[in-house]
């Protein structure tokens, strides 16, 4: 035996586990402010610092300060507010009709709605999203009806996907809302390839791809960094860290790298790391990342530093894997309370407007699923028939599915 | 064939400008096999290039591109090296269409050089198409002359859904039938070297009868043809050889109509036994043609095991073998 004596095995772990006094002391946080605001078109190896920090604008006063503040109106950021708040209560609502039996599955964003939401912002008509399952966001700012997220969730008579993806699975052209697959990180790399043919198009349009950070341990995580990396493509690729990957904590999937924002640095990419959980941050990241594809400056990664309060799905048990009282303890806040405290700062909201919105949305969503609940639930009322299942496989029916279909007798 | 198949693109890139073409050294130098020669040349970087060495990347961009409205037409050097895509294939291009319903569609061609015959051992000589077949959604294509190729290939380019365009690659300098201690005979000298130029298509999901005959039918694919139609004429049986051409869809109504006519049916195929698309083809000859049956359908196929090196021929089903199940399926 050598002097170095025998290996030992590593595998990581999160500081604390259920039982435990939920600790973030490793997360670093700067002050908000703090962070530069480098040119579109910096090169990416003097950025490399950025990929480390955290870019924060709303500081614990609910003061917008520092390079990255001051780029949206009031209206806006009262916009803002009212999509995430919108988001939040179509999540309450849906996943206590998963509760009540009326669909299989349910994925809510309870801490997250800063990212999608505000990131649909900084986008223009006509450029596509590749989402995963946590970017609902995406539909709710963009304008995308309440009722036909419903109708999919519900796979009713209206589902637009007539009954064939699990529900939250949407999909919408018009809205630049990629098909979601399910399979995790496939569509990150599909993302760059849209980019790509866009380019090759010489077309104006530019795609953004959305990752978790536990999906980031997957090989299409690398194809489509080194895909965008080489050829430039037109594409903001967004990593969203909310800590927990299930009930895989995101050291398993980060290693030894320090944030995943840095995994961007190997591949000569500008690298950012955003608080997720601050509207204003989000959006002028977005809007920054956006504004270089666009400029045929290239592909951005960022990474949104956020935390899933809620479970990982309506199959999920947090309580099992962390301690019950770690959301409480997230040193960035709650992204709804931290716009709404920033605007009653403006002096454009207060307490009792946010009250008198929160029941407004509220009434709004539940007499939305009243409406898509008579176009039937799950496992009542009117769905998509069998005979759907059949159709759109391919182009026109083979022979073959035809001979099966008539076999199943629909 | 190589010509024939890197024609068939360079008429689809004439006609459509969305046609793209990429892959592993594809670009500059013309691919491996030299099938996309010229190509760069001619419709320059943004429609013919080189990518990194990630099958798993080369689909997945492709995905994206066909969902944006381009035609994809990409090769992965060897099916052998497939793998790191499959799930992009399987999970991704198979089923987009379909989980979207018809919002997002992937038309785009997977082009693989397949089988063996070519001392390539276990990473160079595989024949995947089960695992495609298998897969709702895919199409999946063997061409076995270079008339098929080019005019299938343009169909598989122009059709709306994704097809895995399977080249066996024993076949792009001739005819192979299986005799490998005899002078390779080129294109040239045969009937189906002949390809027109300009645009054609040979549809999808249609067989060809190579060889008539009345006593036993030969269901078989790619390099298969040859072999099969060799050990025919060898064991002078009066054999009728089907090409089959695209394996899903299948044309099921060619097949039923010849087995009902010679009550016979040996299946030929290069890959490995079990689970293959020949017990696939045995399960519809019997639901379909059962009371047209006098012998049990015979199967000739590589062995269960990894395609080996030194062995090669020994693993290959070539004519002999051919010939002996044709004459057992004879006298059964």
């Amino acid at each position: 035996m050598s002097d170095a004596g025998r290996l030992s095995f590593h595998v990581p772990a999160p500081a604390v586990r259920p039982g435990g006094t939920p600790d973030f002391s490793d997360v670093k946080i700067p002050p908000a402010g703090e962070v530069r605001r480098p040119e579109v078109d910096v090169a990416a190896e003097e950025i490399r610092d950025l990929a480390y920090s955290i870019i924060r604008v709303l500081n614990r006063a609910g003061e917008a300060i520092g390079p990255w503040a001051g780029r949206l109106s009031k209206d806006e950021l009262l916009e803002g507010l009212r999509h995430m708040m919108t988001l939040r209560a179509f999540d309450a609502r849906m996943l206590m009709a998963q509760r009540q039996g009326k669909t299989s599955f349910y994925m809510q964003h309870m801490g997250e709605e800063a990212v999608s939401c505000a990131f649909r912002k900084a986008l223009a008509p006509g450029d596509m999203n590749f989402p995963t399952y946590r970017q609902a966001g995406l539909l709710i700012a963009g304008g995308y009806p309440m009722a036909k997220m419903m109708a999919q969730i519900y796979s009713n008579e209206l589902d637009p996907l007539k009954g064939r993806q699990l529900p939250i699975m949407y999909s919408s052209r018009e809205h630049g809302f990629f098909s979601i697959s399910g399979n995790l990180a496939t569509q990150f790399v599909q993302a760059v390839g849209w980019a790509m043919a866009s380019a090759m198009k010489r077309d104006t349009k530019i795609a953004a791809g959305w990752i978790g950070d536990g999906s980031t341990a997957e090989s299409d995580f690398h194809a489509a960094l080194v895909f965008a990396s080489t050829y430039k493509a037109p594409v903001v690729l967004n990593i969203v860290n909310n800590q927990w990957a299930i009930s895989t904590f995101q050291g398993i999937a980060r290693g030894g790298s320090g944030t995943f924002a840095a995994r961007g640095l190997g591949f000569g990419m500008p690298a950012l790391r955003v608080d997720g959980n601050d509207y204003l941050a989000v959006h002028a990241v977005a809007k920054w990342a956006v504004e270089r594809a666009r400029r045929n400056l290239g592909p951005t990664l960022i990474e949104y530093v956020t935390y899933r309060v809620g479970a990982h799905s309506t199959s999920d048990d947090p309580t099992a894997y962390r301690p019950k009282t770690e959301s409480d303890a997230w040193p960035l806040g709650d992204p709804v309370l931290r716009l709404k405290q920033h605007l009653i700062r403006l002096g454009v909201w207060s307490e009792e407007r946010h009250k008198q919105a929160e029941a407004e949305i509220l009434a709004t969503v539940i007499e939305t699923q009243r409406e898509a609940e008579a176009h039937g639930t799950l496992h009542s009322g009117p769905h998509p028939s069998a005979r759907d299942m059949f159709e759109g496989v391919y182009e026109a029916m083979p022979p073959h599915l035809r001979r099966q279909r008539q076999q199943a007798g629909v | 064939m190589v010509e024939a198949i890197r024609d068939a693109m360079d008429v689809s890139m004439q006609r459509d400008e969305n046609v793209v073409v990429f892959g592993e050294d594809v670009g500059y130098f013309g691919g491996v096999f030299r099938c996309t020669q010229g190509l760069q040349q001619k419709f320059g970087t943004s429609r013919c290039f080189d990518t990194p060495i990630s099958e798993l990347g080369i689909v997945g961009v492709a995905v994206g591109m066909a969902a944006y409205g381009l035609r994809p037409c990409v090769e992965i050097q060897f099916a052998d090296y497939m793998y790191p895509g499959y799930d992009q294939i399987v999970s991704e291009v198979a089923r987009l269409r379909y989980r979207s319903n018809g919002e997002f569609t992937a038309p785009l061609v997977v082009r693989m050089p397949t089988g063996g015959g070519i001392f390539g051992g276990q990473t160079h000589s595989q024949s995947p198409e089960a695992l495609f077949v298998h897969v709702a959604g895919l199409k999946t294509v063997v061409p076995s002359n270079p008339y098929d190729a080019k005019g299938l290939l343009i169909a598989a380019i122009e059709d709306n859904d994704p097809v895995i365009f399977l080249e066996p690659k024993r076949l792009y300098n001739g005819p192979f039938d299986g005799h490998h201690d005899r002078p390779v005979t080129p294109w040239s000298r045969h009937a189906q070297g002949e390809v027109p130029d300009g645009h054609y298509t040979v549809p999808l999901g249609k067989a060809a009868i190579r060889r008539e005959g009345a006593a036993v039918t030969v269901l078989a694919y790619g390099t298969m043809v040859f072999v099969a139609e060799a050990a025919a004429a060898e064991t002078g049986i009066d054999a009728e050889v089907i090409d089959l051409r695209t394996l899903l869809p299948y044309d099921l109504e060619t097949i039923v109509a010849s087995v009902q006519k010679t009550g016979r049916c040996v299946i030929v195929h290069e890959a490995t036994l079990t689970g293959g698309y020949g017990a696939e083809l045995a399960a519809l000859v019997q639901e379909h043609c059962f009371y047209s049956l006098e012998a049990p359908i015979a199967r000739v196929t590589g062995w269960d095991t990894p395609y080996p090196h030194a062995q090669e021929w020994d693993y290959f089903p070539g004519p002999a073998r051919v010939g002996r199940a044709l004459k057992a399926v004879m006298e059964a």
